[in-house]
C-alpha cells in the first residue's frame, strides 16, 4: 500500500520549488577571453541557455560545503529545472566545481579532472578555503599537506564565499560563471 | 570537581591486566587519566577487552620541548567510563609495543601515528604507510617540532594493495574521486562477476595538516578549526574541543550554555539523520524519500538559520560557553516545528516500512553481525544497529544529559535496514530531547571567559556525535597558544567494518551500504 500513501504524501506536500537567484557577476574572478569571442560557443549557449553539467570535486574540505551541494538537489532549488545537473564524469562537464582548500594528497587528482573536462569550461571555487577569503579562508592555510585555495592549483572562474555558502549564494555563483559574454 | 576516593566510585578499584587503577577524575566525571609504562599497554589493553570494554583512540605526541620524549597516548572506553593513558617514550627510539593485536581498530591509528611522530608499534603486522601518500617524505614527520619538510617529488602514490588472486578474479578500482558528490577515497574491490570477495580502503586524500595547523592558535581560533575537523559532525567536535580546553584550564561553564550545547548537538543530530533517511531512500532508488526527508532538512536549517544565526550551527559554541541564546519566541517556535516535524517523520516511516522494494534492498544487506562488531570496535550509531550497546549520553552522561534519560536506540541484525531504523528511533528521541531542554532551559549567562593559562596543561573532551563519540585532547603550552590537539573521529573505527560489511554482497549494493554508514573522510584523513 506504499504507492497510496506516497501519492498521498505528494498530494499533502504540493510544490516547494523557489524562484532561482540571479547570477552574481560579482563573484567572478577572470573573465574567459578566447571563448567569449568564439563565435561557436556564443550559439551554443544561446541555443542551451544555461543548461549546464557540474562535476565536483571535494579537493579537500571538512565536507560542510558538500552538505550544501547536497541541499541543493532538494526540491527547495529545482535546479534540474533551470537545467544544472551534475555529471559522473568530468568528460561530461561544463564546470568544474571545487571545495576545500587543495589537499596535496589530492593535487594530482585535481588537476587530472581539470584536464579532462573539454573546452570550454568553468572552475567554481566553493566556500572560504577554496576562494582564499572570507573567516575561514586561512583557517587551514598553507603547509606541507595543504596548498591552499583552489587558484593555486587550477585556473579560477567564479569564487564563492562563506563558511559553507548557502545553496542559493552557490546557485548565483554557478549561473555567474555560465552567464560569460552573453 | 573535587577528586573522588575510589571508594566513593564503585569500579575503580579493580585491576586491568597487571595494572591496579589509581584514577584521577578530569573534570568530566567519567574521563580518568594515569601515566602507564609502554611495555604494560598490551596487558593492561587485554584487562579492558577482558570486561567488555575498547579502544576508542590512539596518537601520540612529541613532548621534547618539554624535557621529555615522545609519547604515546590512548583512550579506552571501560566500565567506569573514559580511560586515557599516556606512556612516555625514549626520544631517540620512541617505540611502543603493537595494540592491534588485542584491538584491531588500533592498526590504522598506529600507522597514522608512525606517519606523522615516527613513533613505532613493535610488532604489528601490518606496517604499510596510511595517511603519509607522497606529499612529505618517509623520513619526515609532520608533527614533531623540528619538521622542515624537504621538497617532496608528488609522484603517485604507490600504495601496496592486498591482491586477491584465482580463477575469475578481478579487481574494480573506484576514486579517490567518486562519481557523485562525496568526499575522496580510494576503494579497491577484488570481485567474481558482481559478488565482494574483498574491499580494501586507501584514504588519506584529504589530509589537509589539520593538527600541525593547531600548533600555536590562540584557544577561540583553535575552536573554530576543531569544528571544521569534519563539517557535519561540527557541534560535536568544538563541544568535544571546548570541553577539553575548559578542563586543562579549569574553566566553568554555565549551565544554560552547557543545555543549550546539548540542544545544538541534538539538532545536528536531527539534520544528519534525516539527510541520510532521504538518501538512503534514493539509493535504493526511491527518489520520494531523498525529495521529502531533505524539504524537511531544508526547513530544519532554515530554522537554525533564523534561531541561531548559521544553517549548520558553525561557530555557536566558544570556548567558555555560546555565542547565541534563545529567546522565548524562539522556544516556542523550535517546540511547535519539533512537533509537526515528528508527525512527518512518523508518516514517511510508515511508507518505508511499507515500501517492499525498499525493504528488499535494506534488510539483509551489509551485515555486521554482532560478534564482528564487537571484536572490531565498531562504535556509535552503526555500532548500536549492531548490538554494541553504547551511548555516553546515557551510560556517562555529562550536563545536561544527567538529567534527561536518553533512551538508547539500538538493533541486532547489523543490516543497513538496522541503522536505518536506529536513525528513525534518535531521530523521535533526539525530537524529544530538543522539547525537553528548550521546555526546562535554566536561566543565566552563556558565557564565562576563561582565565589566562600559567604552565602547560592538558584536557580531553568527549561527545557523542550524531556518527559516534568523538573525542579531542588538548594541550596548551605555557604561553596559552595551542602546542599539540588530536581529534578523533568515530570514523576511523568504523571504516575497516565497512570493509567486512561488504564482504559476499553485489557491487550494486556498495553505494546503498556506504550510505548506510555514512562515515567521514575529512575526520579521519585530518
Amino acid at each position: 500500500m506504499a504507492t497510496h500513501l506516497i501519492l498521498q504524501k505528494i498530494f499533502k506536500t504540493g510544490i516547494v520549488s523557489e524562484a532561482a537567484p540571479k547570477a552574481d557577476l560579482s563573484l567572478r574572478t577572470r573573465e574567459q577571453e578566447s571563448h567569449t569571442q568564439n563565435q561557436l560557443h556564443a550559439e551554443i549557449l544561446k541555443v542551451f541557455g544555461q543548461a549546464v553539467s557540474i562535476r565536483c570535486v571535494d579537493a579537500g574540505s571538512c565536507n560542510g560545503c558538500e552538505l550544501e551541494i547536497h541541499a541543493l538537489g532538494g526540491p527547495h532549488y529545482n535546479i534540474e529545472g533551470l537545467g544544472v545537473k551534475f555529471a559522473a564524469s568530468p568528460r561530461h562537464a561544463d564546470i568544474l566545481l571545487v571545495t576545500g582548500p587543495v589537499s596535496r594528497n589530492l593535487e594530482i587528482a585535481l588537476k587530472r579532472t581539470y584536464d579532462a573536462i573539454p573546452e570550454p569550461k568553468w572552475v567554481v571555487a566553493m566556500g572560504d578555503c577554496a576562494g582564499g577569503c572570507g573567516m575561514a579562508g586561512g583557517l587551514f592555510g598553507e603547509n606541507y599537506a595543504s596548498c591552499g585555495k583552489i587558484s593555486n592549483v587550477i585556473p579560477v572562474d567564479v569564487e564563492v564565499p562563506g563558511c559553507p555558502p548557502t545553496p542559493t549564494a552557490l546557485l548565483a555563483g554557478i549561473l555567474a560563471a555560465v552567464s560569460g559574454g552573453r | 570537581m573535587e577528586k573522588r576516593s575510589e571508594a566513593e566510585f564503585r569500579g575503580t578499584a579493580k585491576r586491568l591486566g597487571d595494572v591496579e587503577l589509581t584514577l584521577t577524575p578530569q573534570g568530566h566525571e567519567a574521563i580518568w587519566r594515569f601515566a602507564l609504562d609502554a611495555d604494560r599497554l598490551p596487558s593492561f589493553a587485554q584487562g579492558i577487552q577482558d570486561e567488555g570494554g575498547q579502544l576508542l583512540a590512539l596518537w601520540g605526541s612529541d613532548d621534547r620541548h618539554l624535557n621529555r620524549g615522545f609519547a604515546v597516548h590512548v583512550a579506552f572506553l571501560s566500565s567506569v567510563g573514559l580511560i586515557w593513558t599516556t606512556s612516555a617514550l625514549a626520544p631517540d627510539a620512541p617505540v611502543y609495543p603493537d595494540l592491534a593485536h588485542v584491538f584491531p581498530q588500533a592498526d590504522r591509528m598506529q600507522r597514522a601515528t608512525f606517519d606523522l611522530l615516527g613513533i613505532k608499534a613493535e610488532g604489528a603486522l601490518d606496517t604499510r604507510k596510511w595517511l603519509r601518500h607522497s606529499a612529505w617524505n618517509e623520513d619526515e614527520f609532520p608533527l614533531r617540532k623540528d619538521f622542515s619538510p624537504r621538497p617532496s617529488p608528488l609522484a603517485v602514490d604507490a600504495y601496496p594493495f592486498i591482491r586477491v588472486e584465482g580463477d575469475g578474479v578481478h579487481e574494480i578500482a573506484v576514486g579517490p574521486i567518486h562519481a557523485g558528490t562525496i568526499e575522496p577515497g580510494h576503494f579497491r574491490f577484488s570481485v567474481i562477476g558482481d559478488r565482494i570477495l574483498k574491499l580494501e580502503q586507501r584514504l588519506g586524500y584529504t589530509h589537509q595538516g589539520v593538527e600541525k595547523r593547531f600548533e600555536g592558535l590562540d584557544l577561540a581560533t583553535g575552536a573554530k578549526l576543531s569544528g571544521r575537523v569534519s563539517g557535519d559532525s561540527h557541534t560535536a567536535f568544538t563541544w568535544a574541543y571546548c570541553m577539553a580546553v575548559e578542563q586543562a584550564t579549569h574553566g566553568r561553564v554555565p549551565e544554560r550554555a552547557l543545555w543549550l550545547r546539548a540542544l545544538f548537538l541534538e539538532i545536528e543530530r536531527v539534520a544528519n539523520h534525516l539527510g541520510d533517511l532521504g538518501y538512503l531512500g534514493n539509493d535504493a532508488a526511491l527518489s520520494f524519500g531523498f525529495m521529502q526527508f531533505w524539504r524537511l532538512r531544508e526547513t530544519w536549517l532554515r530554522q537554525s538559520a533564523s534561531l541561531f544565526g548559521h544553517r549548520y550551527l558553525f561557530d555557536r559554541i566558544v570556548p567558555g560557553g555560546v555565542a547565541c541564546d534563545l529567546n522565548e519566541s524562539g522556544q516556542v517556535e523550535l517546540i511547535a516545528s519539533a512537533d509537526r516535524l515528528e508527525i512527518e517523520v512518523c508518516e514517511l516511516k510508515a511508507i518505508y516500512d511499507e515500501h517492499a522494494g525498499l525493504q528488499d534492498r535494506f534488510a539483509h544487506t551489509g551485515v555486521v553481525k554482532p560478534a564482528m562488531a564487537a571484536r572490531l570496535g565498531l562504535t556509535g550509531l552503526a555500532g548500536r544497529a549492531s548490538a554494541q550497546a553504547w551511548d555516553i549520553r546515557a551510560q556517562f552522561p555529562q550536563a545536561p544529559y544527567d538529567q534527561l534519560d536518553v533512551n538508547m536506540a539500538t538493533a541486532r541484525k547489523g543490516d543497513v535496514l538496522a541503522r536505518v531504523e536506529v536513525r528513525f528511533a534518535e531521530v523521535h528521541e533526539s525530537l524529544r530531547l530538543i522539547r525537553e531542554i528548550v521546555k526546562r532551559l535554566p536561566s543565566g549567562a552563556i558565557h564565562t571567559p576563561l582565565e589566562a593559562v600559567h604552565g602547560v596543561c592538558e584536557g580531553l573532551g568527549w561527545v557523542a556525535g550524531w556518527r559516534g563519540e568523538v573525542l579531542v585532547a588538548v594541550r596548551i603550552g605555557a604561553e596559552g597558544k595551542l602546542d599539540r590537539v588530536h581529534p578523533h573521529d568515530p570514523s576511523w573505527q568504523n571504516w575497516p567494518l565497512l570493509e567486512v560489511g561488504t564482504l559476499g554482497n553485489i557491487v550494486p549494493d556498495f553505494p546503498l551500504i556506504n550510505k548506510s554508514f555514512n562515515l567521514s573522510y575529512s575526520g579521519q584523513d585530518l
